[in-house]
């Protein structure tokens, strides 16, 4: 089949390259509308107080301010979160989404009062002519003492603890005891920012049949139900149009500017335009939950690993969001792609006065595959073999059942992604610096990582396509496009089923007045969920074409096949049909030309949360990351010198974009490992800007060799799994690791800075 | 406050425009030109996303006074292949070297400053040079290999589908 594909497989560009380079895609800011108000937000300056009192009377008398608002203004401040999911999924996975602080504020940097004005000037200064009454109270930063009985209370409820996930399976002290080397340690990684290039922005207007619209850079439309419910209204009266994302990484998928803007235009009746600034972007939104987790694992003399124990502790920071979704992937991932007889898997999340966590790249999975890879690693050592020969005595194959109690019905691409990566870094010469005081070294790790919502959520998308009367074909689809190209693997996809060439198909995306829904640009859901749907769509309009066709040419549809804008009989290609022509006759017949198809995932129930097991999650995607590094043992400088990932990708719809997740993600997840960190002085963040939170530039990021495997055993479009986030999963460790083997420290903490290896070599 | 008219070539193109004394180029760029291809990422230098070319040379269009750019010729984005895409930019397209889009003005508006002042740079001066351009979606990788493939005398090679194992 591959060859003869003529549209999937290929290299070509996204249709939106040629307006993101000559600087003509607008995004979010960059769109204005007459008679526009310009909004502010008042955050908190306390981690943890009362408000006692907010006096607004100086904010409204400044001239230009149309309106002032706080949270005795929203008529529904407390409502339930929702992404997007289909079905009311309860047991504390839809938490409290507060839009507004009453009564007491939960960290720096949430928001108190919104405001209006004529110009963006005078929105600033009417924010500082706000009055709070705060009343400081102690609140608790760190996220060991927040689940003490004792301790500081975050939210309303008598305990911080807003989660608490098990899994098992068979007998961990058997298994232990049967051990000849344990290992057992504390790993720890940070709060990190998605720190995507452009801040959050969306503009809110009503529009002439008095439907609240907002225009927003968003992961996630289907908020419009979230904003409806804030301002009481039935749903088809807010509409969410999303603009192209500059980058999400999973920070634009709870609700940024929506509802800010919304009760301001509804106010004011006025067009509201908020954008935040970078170091507010920092602020306010979510950040990748900071981890402490135990590990304890042993093994036999000859490597195979007898039991596992990972007790996991997640700092959710002020509010829930998304972290029991995100402790869930953790609880599945913790114990890693082993297949291990006697595992023993304790997650937790609380609340804490720190900036709040929610999704970040990865979801759960970076922090437990940095913490599990260590240890396996640390393990291997100790017995004496190397790091590659544990992972593959010990990784899950196909028909082995994970810890989590998920068999692996379909194609498992352990140990190959680690041989290949590992011989990939190998092959090359070891680089030796000229500088005496540094060392190289060369590490790898292994990890999986989901594609596809958990299955509980009864995840769907739709895709709608329209044959046109010239032979071009129109498609919409309700799909947020951060950059990725989900809006053009699409067309791709349309492009190949019906024969026509790319630049023929056009694509509508992310309305939700005017698109079909597809569901959230999250969970690497996106070529898997809507790719599929829009599979399904255009196999049905192929097959009403060759129909058609078939009576014409006086065969079976079976025997016709569609390409280069032809249909022919596929024995005897001159035999042959126009494209066009046969269109018009389908359309001059009352045959509709046109088709909207819903594609479901996989449905289960919410699993037993003190015994997770079974299917979760639709599928998963297998890599793995080898990383050669040069660590100056005089300043612990670690300068990464080269990358290979290497990840079964079920098939390659597109090599540019397929490489581009993968260089992507090695080094977004390079900065995890090396230098990202929000710094936190009991709940304020000390490092807001580009230059205290350090992320990789050019000259810190090595060439990146991205190798795909094509097992075509992926639940996507064609065979394909999805990379977006996989694409991060195993780089840290790999660092990790290659840093050991330069100058034998073992970092446990996130991120590995020149101090604390400088501090790990002298001890 | 009050406002003073200041002249700039900006494209090719004389502007006039009435700013404030404290008005950042950016501003006047985005605001009063509605020339929106540069973009705000932080608006205190960190990023890049606001490079334009004062005079040819790459500036932060975030950290300068729209006054004190009076009478100076300015290249935006929108001023690089206006009629036909600039070598670079095509280059930035085979070589997957955007996703989000971003990043993508300032960095063209670099790389170009790059190859305009030294045409055939070697992968470390591409580096040192776009180090103040962030970009938070490729890695880097694609970038580099577009601008790489600019430094023959304007032409660059199409990229061609890896190996696949």
């Amino acid at each position: 089949m591959q060859d003869k594909l003529k549209s999937i497989g290929k290299p070509s560009p996204k249709h939106d390259d040629l307006v993101k380079v000559s600087g003509r895609l607008n995004y979010a800011e960059d769109y204005s509308m007459p008679g526009m108000l310009y909004a502010k937000v008042l955050r908190s300056k306390y981690p943890a107080a009362k408000i006692l009192s907010i006096n607004t009377a100086r904010a409204e008398a400044l001239p230009g301010v149309k309106a002032v608002l706080t949270a005795k203004d929203v008529p529904y401040n407390n409502t339930i979160t929702k992404f997007g999911q289909s079905k009311d999924v309860g047991g504390g996975f839809e938490a409290l989404y507060r839009v507004l602080a009453e009564d007491k504020v939960r960290f720096t940097g949430e928001a108190v009062a919104l405001v209006a004005a004529e110009t963006l000037a005078q929105a600033e200064e009417a924010v500082k002519l706000i009055e709070v009454d705060y009343e400081p109270l102690p609140g608790v930063y760190n996220v060991e003492d927040a689940v003490q009985p004792d301790s500081y209370k975050v939210g309303e409820e008598d305990t911080n603890i807003i989660a608490h996930f098990k899994s098992h399976k068979g007998d961990v002290e058997k298994g232990f005891s049967e051990a000849d080397v344990i290992v057992e340690n504390t790993y720890r990684v940070p709060f990190v920012d998605h720190t995507y290039l452009e801040p959050e922005s969306g503009t809110a207007w009503i529009d002439d049949q008095g439907v609240l619209t907002i225009r927003v850079s968003t992961q996630v439309i289907e908020h419009f139900r979230g904003v409806a419910k804030v301002l009481g209204l039935p749903e088809n009266r807010v509409r969410v149009i999303g603009t192209m994302l500059g980058g999400g990484f999973g920070g634009k998928e709870d609700i940024t500017v929506e509802s800010f803007i919304a009760l301001l235009a509804w106010k004011t009746g006025r067009p509201v335009k908020l954008t935040y600034t970078r170091e507010e972007s920092f602020l306010a939104h979510s950040k990748r939950h900071r981890y402490v987790m135990h590990y304890k694992i042993g093994a036999k003399k000859d490597g195979i690993i007898t039991a596992i124990k990972a007790e996991i502790l997640s700092d959710s920071g002020a509010y829930p969001y998304l972290s029991p979704w995100v402790l869930m992937y953790s609880t599945v991932c913790a114990a890693g792609p082993y297949s291990i007889d006697n595992v023993d898997v304790d997650c937790k999340s609380a609340l804490t006065n720190n900036p709040f966590g929610s999704a970040n790249r990865g979801f759960g999975s970076p922090q437990v595959n940095f913490a599990c890879e260590s240890i396996i690693s640390e393990l291997a050592e100790k017995i004496g073999i190397t790091p590659l020969e544990i992972r593959e005595k010990n990784c899950i194959r196909q028909g082995n059942v994970l810890a989590g109690g998920m068999k692996m019905d379909r194609y498992v691409a352990l140990p190959d992604v680690g041989v290949q990566a590992w011989e990939a870094i190998n092959e090359q010469p070891k680089l030796k610096p000229a500088d005496e005081s540094k060392k190289v070294g060369r590490g790898m790790a292994i990890g999986m990582m989901t594609y596809g919502r958990m299955t509980f959520l009864h995840d769907t998308s739709r895709s709608h396509i329209r044959v046109e009367l010239d032979g071009s074909v129109t498609v919409r689809c309700g799909v947020p496009d951060l950059g990725g190209g989900q809006a053009a693997s699409l067309c791709q996809i349309v492009a190949e089923e019906l024969g026509v060439p790319l630049s023929k198909v056009r694509i509508y995306i992310s309305d939700t007045a005017l698109t079909p829904l597809a569901g959230t640009t999250t969970a690497t859901r996106q070529l898997y969920m809507s790719g599929n749907a829009t599979l399904k769509a255009a196999r049905v309009l192929r097959e009403r074409l060759l129909t058609r066709a078939a009576a014409e040419l006086n065969v079976t549809a079976a025997e016709l096949d569609i390409a280069d804008e032809k249909i022919f009989v596929t024995a005897v290609p001159d035999r042959s049909l126009p494209l066009k022509q046969v269109i018009l006759f389908c359309s001059g017949e009352g045959v509709e030309l046109f088709h909207e198809a819903q594609f479901n995932a996989p449905f289960t129930d919410v699993p037993d949360l003190s015994n997770v097991q079974g299917q979760v999650h639709p599928d998963f995607t297998f890599g793995a990351h080898a990383a050669e590094v040069a660590v100056d043992t005089e300043t612990g400088e670690v300068e990464v010198l080269n990358i290979v990932s290497c990840f079964d990708v079920g098939r390659v719809l597109n090599p540019l974009r397929c490489e581009g997740q993968m260089e992507g993600g090695s080094i977004y997840c390079m900065g995890y490992a090396l230098t990202e960190e929000i710094i936190l002085e009991d709940g304020i963040t000390l490092n807001s800007s580009f230059t205290d939170y350090v992320i990789p530039t050019a000259l810190d990021a090595p060439h990146v060799q991205s190798i795909t495997l094509e097992s075509k055993a992926g639940l996507g479009p064609y065979g394909a799994k999805g990379i977006g986030e996989p694409a991060c999963n195993s780089i840290a460790p790999a660092i990790i690791d290659a840093i050991y083997d330069a100058v034998g420290v073992r970092i446990k903490d996130l991120p590995a800075t020149p101090e604390k290896i400088l501090a790990a070599l002298k001890a | 406050m009050e406002t003073h008219q200041i002249e700039l070539t900006v494209n090719g193109r004389r502007r006039s425009v009435n700013v404030k004394p404290n008005e950042l180029l950016i501003n006047v760029l985005r605001n009063d030109l509605h020339l929106t291809g540069t973009k705000y990422g932080c608006g205190i230098g960190e990023c890049g996303a606001c490079t334009v070319l004062l005079e040819g040379k790459p500036v932060l269009a975030c950290l300068i006074l729209a006054a004190s750019a009076n009478g100076a010729t300015i290249t935006t984005i929108e001023g690089i292949g206006a009629e036909k895409l600039d070598p670079v930019q095509e280059a930035f397209i085979d070589h997957g070297a955007i996703q989000c889009g971003f990043c993508t003005p300032g960095m063209v508006v670099t790389a170009k400053a790059l190859l305009d002042e030294n045409p055939q740079p070697t992968e470390a001066e591409i580096k040192d040079y776009i180090r103040g351009n962030v970009c938070r979606c490729t890695g880097y990788t694609g970038i580099i290999k577009a601008v790489q493939s600019c430094g023959c005398g304007g032409e660059h090679k199409k990229v061609t589908a890896k190996k696949q194992p």
